[in-house]
C-alpha cells in the first residue's frame, strides 16, 4: 500500500499542489476534458472505419448490385426487380436451395443428438475425462478443405474406405457422388465430423451448470437416468439447444467448402453432372465466375440471407417448446 | 498466463441456472444419485468410439500420405503407415501448380498480421464500448450486432468489386484488409471488460490523473489477457482455414493460401492420393501444433461459448 501511494506521488501527482496552480491547473484540465470527449471516438474509429467500408457497406451494396444487369468486370444496367422474378422461375437455383436444406437437415439432426448424448456421457465421474474433451475438439482444427479431400478418398467409389466397410454388410459398392441421397449423406458425414464435438462441448458446459439437486431429489422419487436427462438435462438446457440450432443454421446453409471439393477432379461450381450437391452458395459462385453474372449472383446472395432469416426463425419456434410442451 | 480459467468467460452464453459446477455432494444422497454420476462401461466404450471417430480422419491422412499411390488401391486398403512420407512432401512442394511453399508463407503472414489486428483492435474498441460514454455509443453497438448474424456471402460480390477497383485483386492485402476488424471479437472484447474490470477502479484512476490511453494500457489490457489470447487463437484458426474469400479474390493460381493450394492441388491431381495428402497434412500441420500448445484454451474457450461458428 504504502510503495503503491509513493508510487503514484513520484509519477508527479504533487506537482499539482507544488507549483503555482492556475495556469498548470487549466491547461490540464482542458487536456483531461479533450481527452475525455475525443479518446472513446479514437478508439473506436480503427475498428469502425475499416468495418464501414470493407464489411458493412457491402452488406448493404449488395442489393443495389442485384437491381442491375452486372457483367464482370463491365458497367451495370438498371433493370428494377428482374433479377429477382428470374430467380423465382430459376430451377436451377431452386434445386440449390432444395440441396441446401436437404443436407441442413441430413447434418444437423444426427450432429445436435449425438452431441447431446456425448455430452451427457462426459457429464460424468470418469477416468480420463479431459482427455475425451480434448477428443471432441480435436477436428475444429482442421479445415473444410482438408475435411473435404480427406473424406472424398473416403467416398471413393472403386477402393474407398466406406464402400471396403459396407461390404462387409453385403452392401454393393455405392457411387457416393452419383444421386442425390448418397451425395447429402456423405457431404453430411464432414459436416458433423467438424461439428460434433463442437456442439457437445458447448452443450457439456451447460449442463455441468444445472443444480445437481435437481438430479439427486429427482433420484430419490426412482426416476431413471433416461427419464432425468429426458425430463430435467434436456428442458434446462433448451437456451443452449436453441443457441445452437441457431448456430447451425446460420452455419448450414452457408455450406460451401466441402460439396465444393466433393467433386473432385473438375472442382466447378455445379455439385455433380446433375447439380446433385449444388449448395446455394455454390450457385452464387456459379453465377460469378462461369456466366460473370454479378447482378443475379448479388440476388442469389439476398436469397441466401432470407433463407437463412427464415429456417432460423422457424428453427427458433420449433425448439423453444423444447420441454415446455408437456 | 494466469491459469484462471474460469474467468475466460467471454460471450457468456444462455445458460440455465448458475450453480456451482463442483459443489461437493452432501453425504445423504450418497446413493441412487451418486450412482447415476459414476461412467457405465456403455459410456466408456462410447467415448472410446468417438475419440476413435475424432482421430481416424487424421490417422487415415497419414497413412495415404506415407504410401505410394499404388498402395491405396490395394484390396484391403492400407492401415498403417509407409515409409514415403517425405518422398510425397517433397512432391507437393515441387509441384508448380499448387506453389504450396508461397501458399503456406502468404498463409502464416495473413494469419499473423489478421490475428495481431484483431485482438488489437476489438480489445480497443471492446473497452470504449463497455467503459467510455459517446455519442452513437449504442446504435453503433446495435449496428455491430446486427451484421454479426449476416453471412459474409451476402457483402462478397461489392466486397469483391472494390478489390477489382483498388487492383488489389490477387495480392495479400485483398485478404488482410477486410479481415482486419472482427464485430465478434469487438463484441466479445466488450463483454469480457464490463465483467471483469470494475467502474470504480477506473474512476479511482481518472482521480489520480490517469489518462484514458493509461487506464487502457495499464488497468484493462492486463485484465483482458486470458480473453485477448482466446480470441487470438480462433482468429488465427478461423483466417488460417478461410477459403471463400481467398478463393474468391485470390484467382492467380501462383498466389494462393495454403487452402488455395490445397484446392488446386485436389483438383489437378485428384488421382494421385498420396500426393493430395501429403500436401493436406502439411496445411493441417501448423494448427495442430497450436492444438498442441494451446488446446486447453481452445476448449475453454468453446465451453464459455466464445468461438463463432
Amino acid at each position: 500500500m504504502t510503495t503503491n501511494t509513493a508510487d503514484r506521488t513520484r509519477r508527479g501527482r504533487p506537482a499539482h499542489h507544488a507549483q503555482p496552480p492556475r495556469p498548470r491547473k487549466a491547461r490540464g484540465n482542458f487536456g483531461t476534458r479533450l481527452d475525455l470527449k475525443t479518446s472513446p471516438y479514437l478508439y473506436v474509429a480503427p475498428f469502425f472505419v475499416i468495418f464501414l467500408i470493407f464489411q458493412l457497406y457491402p452488406l448493404v451494396y449488395t442489393f443495389w448490385v442485384s437491381l442491375h444487369n452486372q457483367p464482370l468486370g463491365g458497367e451495370g444496367e438498371f433493370v428494377g426487380a428482374d433479377n429477382f422474378t428470374a430467380l423465382m422461375k430459376d430451377e436451377q437455383f431452386w434445386n440449390s436451395v432444395y440441396n441446401t436444406l436437404g443436407i441442413f437437415v441430413v447434418s444437423t439432426i444426427p450432429q445436435l443428438l449425438i452431441g447431446l448424448y456425448l455430452a451427457n456421457a462426459l457429464n460424468r465421474k470418469l477416468r480420463g475425462r479431459g482427455f475425451f474433451r480434448m477428443t471432441m475438439a480435436v477436428p475444429i482444427i482442421t479445415s473444410t478443405a482438408a475435411v473435404a479431400i480427406i473424406f472424398g478418398q473416403l467416398y471413393n467409389r472403386d477402393f474407398g474406405l466406406a464402400n471396403w466397410v459396407l461390404g462387409w454388410f453385403g452392401v454393393e459398392s455405392i457411387d457416393w457422388r452419383a444421386t442425390k441421397w448418397a451425395s447429402w449423406i456423405a457431404i453430411s458425414t464432414m459436416v458433423d465430423w467438424r461439428w460434433t464435438g463442437y456442439n457437445t462441448l458447448i452443450y457439456l458446459a451447460s449442463m455441468q451448470s444445472i443444480p445437481k439437486d435437481l438430479y439427486e431429489s429427482a433420484a430419490l422419487d426412482g426416476a431413471s437416468a433416461r427419464r432425468q436427462f429426458w425430463q430435467i438435462t434436456v428442458p434446462m438446457l433448451r437456451p443452449t439447444i436453441i443457441f445452437t440450432v441457431i448456430i447451425s443454421t446460420i452455419g448450414g446453409l452457408q455450406l460451401f467448402a466441402e460439396p465444393l471439393m466433393f467433386s473432385s477432379g473438375s472442382g466447378n461450381y455445379t455439385g455433380g453432372t446433375l447439380r446433385q450437391y449444388q449448395t446455394v452458395t455454390m450457385y452464387l459462385f456459379e453465377n460469378m465466375f462461369t456466366r460473370f453474372n454479378l447482378g443475379y449472383a448479388a440476388t442469389v446472395a439476398w436469397a441466401l440471407f432470407l433463407l437463412i432469416v427464415i429456417v432460423a426463425f422457424i428453427n427458433y419456434l420449433l425448439t423453444r417448446r423444447i420441454g415446455s410442451a408437456k | 498466463m494466469p491459469r484462471n480459467n474460469t474467468d475466460t468467460a467471454v460471450i457468456p452464453p444462455v445458460r440455465p441456472g448458475a450453480g456451482a459446477p463442483g459443489k461437493p455432494r452432501k453425504p445423504k444422497a450418497e446413493g441412487a444419485a451418486s450412482r447415476l454420476w459414476k461412467a457405465s462401461p456403455l459410456t466408456f466404450v462410447t467415448l472410446i468410439a468417438a475419440a476413435i471417430v475424432s482421430f481416424f480422419p487424421f490417422y487415415w491422412m497419414v497413412v495415404i500420405a506415407s504410401r505410394t499411390n499404388d498402395a491405396i488401391g490395394s484390396v484391403p486398403p492400407p492401415l498403417t503407415p509407409g515409409g514415403n512420407l517425405f518422398d510425397n512432401i517433397g512432391r507437393v512442394l515441387d509441384n508448380e501448380n499448387a506453389a504450396f511453399v508461397t501458399g503456406l508463407t502468404n498463409s502464416l503472414i495473413i494469419s499473423t498480421v489478421v490475428t495481431v489486428a484483431v485482438v488489437f483492435f476489438s480489445s480497443l474498441a471492446g473497452f470504449a464500448f463497455a467503459k467510455l460514454r459517446f455519442r452513437g455509443q449504442n446504435a453503433m453497438l446495435l449496428i455491430i450486432l446486427a451484421t454479426m448474424m449476416v453471412p459474409v456471402q451476402l457483402g462478397l460480390i461489392p466486397l469483391y468489386q472494390m478489390m477489382v477497383k483498388f487492383g488489389w485483386q490477387n495480392q495479400l492485402q485483398a485478404v488482410i484488409v477486410p479481415s482486419l476488424v472482427s464485430a465478434w471479437g469487438v463484441f466479445m472484447m466488450r463483454q469480457y471488460v464490463s465483467q471483469t474490470v470494475p467502474d470504480e477502479l477506473i474512476e479511482a484512476s481518472r482521480v489520480d490523473g490517469a489518462s484514458t490511453w493509461r487506464i487502457y494500457w495499464s488497468i484493462v489490457m492486463p485484465a483482458l489477457r486470458p480473453a485477448a489470447a482466446v480470441l487470438g487463437l480462433f482468429i488465427f484458426m478461423q483466417t488460417w482455414n478461410d477459403f471463400l474469400w481467398p478463393l474468391t479474390v485470390l484467382q492467380d493460381p501462383a498466389n494462393p493460401t495454403v487452402q488455395i493450394s490445397l484446392r488446386s492441388l485436389n483438383q489437378a491431381y485428384y488421382t494421385d492420393y498420396s500426393q493430395v495428402f501429403a500436401g493436406t497434412a502439411l496445411a493441417t500441420v501448423p494448427l495442430a501444433i497450436v492444438f498442441i500448445l494451446f488446446g486447453r484454451q481452445i476448449i475453454s474457450g468453446i465451453m464459455e461459448g466464445a468461438v463463432k461458428a
